[in-house]
């Protein structure tokens, strides 16, 4: 099936990815986001323990980056264990472009489900994807905002690792900076939209379970 | 389940005369109201484990490794098992039914070995000590996929690219064509031909009462006990023993009550290996109870095909033939049904109409989807929507009524016995037995006023599309080889009815003590029927193709008569009278006055009843002992043929496309109805079954394979509020002469013709504007989108 939505985010796009940089507004954003933990430059795990309704679980995700184009595109691979839960795939297509009034992030991904996540959950799962979107970036923007972010303009101070980009935002990132970022070459919103992708996946799985 | 007979007395033969064609409540239906019915989740054995099936969740997938190591850790689980485990015993679930050349290549065991086929199969069982730890421990045991490419429907099953079992070489099970007439000169020589391409849609039974075992080797007595079992108890047995090489005597079937069957229950399905198989290795009762999900998942699943069917007709609307291509979808494996499902599609294509030059192919195709088995009127419900749909077609493109191009081709009853031909290669030639086709068919539309129907128009006062359908069925039943049947009687002057033939709902209690009432005369209430164990009589074929009453009855019958017999020749010895001189009237045998014409009357004989025969037998006299027990075995090598007509009138929502049931009515003439209620309660339910499935009921599987109708939220099915306007009659017009009762199968002519009937209503009610049915279900959300197309078409025309 196919998922897909879009949501501007009230901040530049150099200011946004200042953001994201910062770990913790990413930890802080994903509900139930207990590790993330770096593979390579372009795979992470993620662990989250979610409640839906009266049922909690624990869910693992793998995502990878493909087909990178930074800023503009990528395409994020992901995967999730929910064990008897059942499994999900995932590949999202995510642009992100600068437009007035902040940055907009824009999400189309292919969504494959199996087990009993599919046995119960499919007529679900484009409500509740629709649900858990809005619920990571109204958490994101909010932290944005706290961090100073939406506010901002290109002159505010951004995060050391940020600094390359918000000096040239249209250009390839630097090499230099992937040993800056504590995650890597890959902007930190990449990230941030591929766990939402691997929470997705993780919300249909954990919950079905009753 | 034994139950003693406790009609009550107001319905008992107090009121004398004969019992069969009474309206006799059911004997069960005292504990099933009283809440004192045992299912198998009822019953608990002391130390009693608890089993959990580990299912693939995937369509299609090698299996790298499975690791039960942290399963097994966890308090409580006992025992994990895995291919490993059953390897030196297991055996492929075998072929009990329509074993089609080339089948024996897709068999499936009880546990995958190295690859998993569809979404559901059992991959290990975990036994621990109670279910929720079971169900814990699911989540623990570590199985390692390799996915493949799925086979998800007919066609790319049938071009065998990616194919389900590799070894076999082929996704096409078996493929075989059958015929009678001249096809090719029929079709050839034919005014009038139209080809069309029909689907019907994969559905599931879902009896009440999902599926359960519980299985216990009894070590003293060195007997397996399985209770849960159903449907064809002896010859699962007979399997069971081999596989765990013990003697057949040595292994006990035994059902309990079940909440519905239609088919799927009590087939040999991997959990009737697993549950013993546990049992016997822990040496303690292991109990399983499937859930819903698995249910929609792991039992059978029924009616998929897809039809290509073409009509050859005279100019005037005479049929001249029917050829076709029937593709049926098998799912992932072939078990005990075997290739039933689309070889009677093909069988019953001609229906109950002269249609003398018929051609059919037939392929059985496996897919990465659950297994197919038999389903109330396997096949028929599917050809019957089939050839319906295009005979209203080929009568539109006619200009002809629907009544009339039926009434103008019913077989009439001046034609029977009607020979059918041999179109299903495992059985032979078939005759359509009794019947007057016409007639029903004339009644159905009498008693829905199909002119005034008609009359009405396809518009509604309110908006909505009015449309009529009409279909016509034969259905068979009955089927042999035989059956057994034993009668005791007790001194306290109860009979006991032992039978071969498993109960899940029919009211078996109730008819067969009706069928032996009348023979020796006594009340309804005397007879208690003990059926539900393979140790009461020797052997049985089981219940299913309605054939309970046809041949199980038939066989209690023939017994009761033997018993009769029996007694009269004991009286004559005992008493020193010539047989010829003793009556039998209300349960005792009487002295004929000498000569007869003197006027007296005959005279009582003590002992003169079989519980006084009975009580000498317990006393001792080996031959009161003979007397008072009879076996007889009814053997028949044809089968009854039922027939009838079902009348659907629908309304459309032109902009919901929402379809009430404004009339429905099924006519089935069933011979003999040995009690008309329960007849009429399962007449309503066919139907009802057969509306729902074809307005809501449907297995959906996405491209990867995965069923995503696993809930009773996502599969839809008929409730008590949703088709309100359901007649059915009854006719016993045409006994049958295959058996001494004259009853036919009473089962499943209620299911047969629904889809065909709904189908042909609201293509009738959307004619005019553009839409085909050729599809089921008749979804609001099909409908609402094949609208859409046909208005878009109109729109661009």
């Amino acid at each position: 099936m196919e998922i897909k939505g879009e949501r501007i985010i009230p901040a530049k796009r150099p200011v946004v990815w200042a953001a994201l940089n910062d770990a913790g507004v990413l930890q802080r954003s994903i509900p139930g986001c207990e590790t993330i933990d770096k593979v390579s430059d372009t795979e992470l795990n993620a662990t989250l323990t979610l409640k839906v309704g009266p049922v909690k679980a624990r869910f693992k995700g793998n995502v990878k980056l493909v087909d990178l184009m930074p800023p503009e595109q990528y395409t994020i691979v992901g995967e999730g264990q929910g064990g008897v839960a059942g499994f999900g795939k995932m590949k999202a297509t995510v642009t992100l472009l600068e437009v007035d009034g902040g940055t907009r992030l824009n999400y189309v991904a292919d969504a494959q489900v199996g087990g009993k996540l599919a046995q119960v959950g499919s007529r679900l799962i484009e409500g509740t994807a629709t649900k858990l979107a809005q619920e990571f970036f109204d958490a994101f923007e909010k932290n944005v905002v706290a961090t100073g972010g939406a506010d901002a303009s290109d002159e505010t101070p951004a995060p050391a690792a940020a600094a390359p980009a918000a000096e040239a935002p249209e250009a390839p990132m630097p090499p230099a900076a992937a040993n800056q970022d504590p995650i890597g070459a890959v902007p930190k919103w990449v990230w941030a939209a591929g766990a939402v992708a691997a929470l997705v996946i993780a919300m249909f799985i954990t919950g079905m379970r009753g | 389940m034994n139950a003693t007979a406790s009609v009550p007395g107001q319905h008992g033969a107090t009121a004398g005369g004969p019992q069969v064609g009474r309206a006799l409540p059911r004997t069960e239906d005292v504990r099933f109201l009283t809440g004192r019915a045992t299912f198998v989740d009822d019953l608990k054995r002391p130390g009693q484990l608890h089993a959990v099936v580990v299912r693939s969740p995937h369509a299609h997938a090698r299996i790298l490794g499975i690791d039960a190591t942290r399963a097994l850790a966890l308090p409580g689980v006992v025992a994990v098992y895995t291919w490993g485990d059953i390897a030196s015993i297991a055996q492929p679930i075998p072929i009990r039914l329509a074993p089609l050349e080339g089948f024996e290549r897709y068999l499936q065991y009880p546990l995958a070995k190295d690859r998993v086929r569809h979404v559901g199969e059992p991959v290990a069982l975990v036994v621990a000590d109670d279910r929720y730890v079971a169900e814990d421990a699911l989540d623990l045991v570590d199985v390692e996929y390799d996915t493949e490419p799925p086979v998800t429907d007919v066609h790319q099953a049938e071009a065998d690219g990616t194919l389900v079992h590799p070894d076999a070489g082929s996704n096409i099970a078996a493929r075989y064509t059958v015929s009678r007439g001249d096809p090719d000169g029929g079709f050839s020589r034919a005014p009038y031909r139209r080809r069309e391409t029909f689907r019907c849609h994969r559905q599931a039974a879902l009896p009440m009462e999902t599926r359960g075992l519980l299985a216990e080797f009894d070590a003293m007595q060195r007997v397996l006990r399985i209770w849960g079992a159903a449907k064809v108890t002896f010859f699962n047995r007979r399997w069971l023993a081999k596989v765990f090489s013990m003697e057949e005597s040595a292994v006990e079937l035994l059902e309990l009550d079940v909440g519905g069957s239609f088919g799927v229950r009590g087939e040999l399905y991997p959990e009737d290996f697993l549950v013993p198989f546990a049992a016997l290795s822990l040496g303690r009762p292991v109990k399983w109870i499937e859930d819903r999900r698995e249910h929609l998942l792991a039992t059978n699943h029924s009616r998929e095909i897809e039809c290509t069917l073409e009509i050859a007709c005279e100019a005037d609307g005479r049929f001249i033939g029917l050829r076709g291509r029937v593709l049926g979808d098998l799912g992932a494996y072939v078990r005990t049904n075997g290739g039933v499902v689309p070889a009677k599609a093909a069988q019953f294509m001609p229906g109950p109409y002269r249609m003398p030059d018929c051609e059919f192919e037939v392929l059985a195709l496996m897919t990465n989807k659950t297994p197919v088995g038999t389903y109330r009127g396997p096949g028929r419900y599917e050809a019957n929507f089939f050839r319906e749909r295009l005979i209203d077609l080929a009568a539109a493109d006619l200009g002809m009524d629907p009544a009339q191009i039926r009434r103008i081709n019913l077989i009439g009853p001046d034609e029977m016995p009607f020979p059918s031909g041999q179109l299903c290669p495992y059985e032979p030639a078939i005759e359509f037995d009794t019947g007057d086709y016409p007639m029903a068919f004339e009644r159905a539309l009498a008693e829905t006023g199909y002119g005034e129907m008609l009359k009405a128009g396809n518009v509604a006062a309110d908006g909505r599309l009015l449309g009529v359908g009409l279909a016509c069925f034969v259905e068979s039943s009955g089927a042999g080889p035989s059956e057994t049947g034993r009668i005791k009687a007790r001194p306290d002057g109860g009979i006991d009815l032992f039978t071969a033939c498993s109960a899940s709902g029919q009211g078996h209690e109730t008819v067969m003590a009706q069928i032996v009432a009348d023979v020796l005369e006594r009340p309804v209430e005397a007879f208690t029927l003990h059926h539900g164990s393979t140790t009461l009589v020797e052997f049985g074929y089981g219940t299913y193709h309605s054939r309970a009453v046809v041949v199980g009855g038939s066989a209690l019958h023939r017994a009761g008569e033997k018993l009769l017999a029996q007694g009269r020749a004991w009286c004559a010895q005992h008493h020193g009278i010539e047989p010829s001189m003793i009556d039998y009237r209300a349960g005792r045998f009487l002295r004929r006055a000498d000569p007869p014409a003197a006027g007296g009357e005959p005279a009582p004989l003590h002992p003169g009843t079989f519980a006084e025969i009975a009580a000498l037998a317990d006393a001792g006299d080996t031959s009161a002992a003979a007397a008072i027990e009879a076996v007889a075995v009814f053997e028949v090598k044809k089968r009854t043929y039922t027939y009838g007509t079902h009348v659907a009138q629908v309304a459309v929502d032109p902009e919901t496309a929402e379809v009430e049931l404004l009339r429905f009515l099924a006519i089935e003439d069933i011979g003999r109805a040995v009690n008309p209620l329960l007849v009429h309660g399962q007449a309503i339910g066919a139907a009802v079954q057969g509306i729902g499935a074809t307005f809501l009921d449907e297995l959906v599987y996405d491209d990867s394979g995965q069923l995503v109708t696993g809930t009773l939220a996502d599969y839809l099915v008929a409730t008590a509020t949703g088709f309100p306007n359901i007649e059915v009659i009854t006719l016993e017009a045409h006994p049958s002469k295959l058996n001494p009762l004259g009853v036919k199968g009473a089962g499943e002519g209620g299911i047969v013709a629904t889809g065909a009937a709904l189908g042909n209503a609201v293509a009738a009610a959307l004619a005019g504007l553009g839409v085909k049915i050729t599809d089921l279900p008749l979804s609001p959300e099909r409908l609402a989108r094949a609208m859409r197309e046909a208005r878009t078409r109109a729109g661009a025309n």
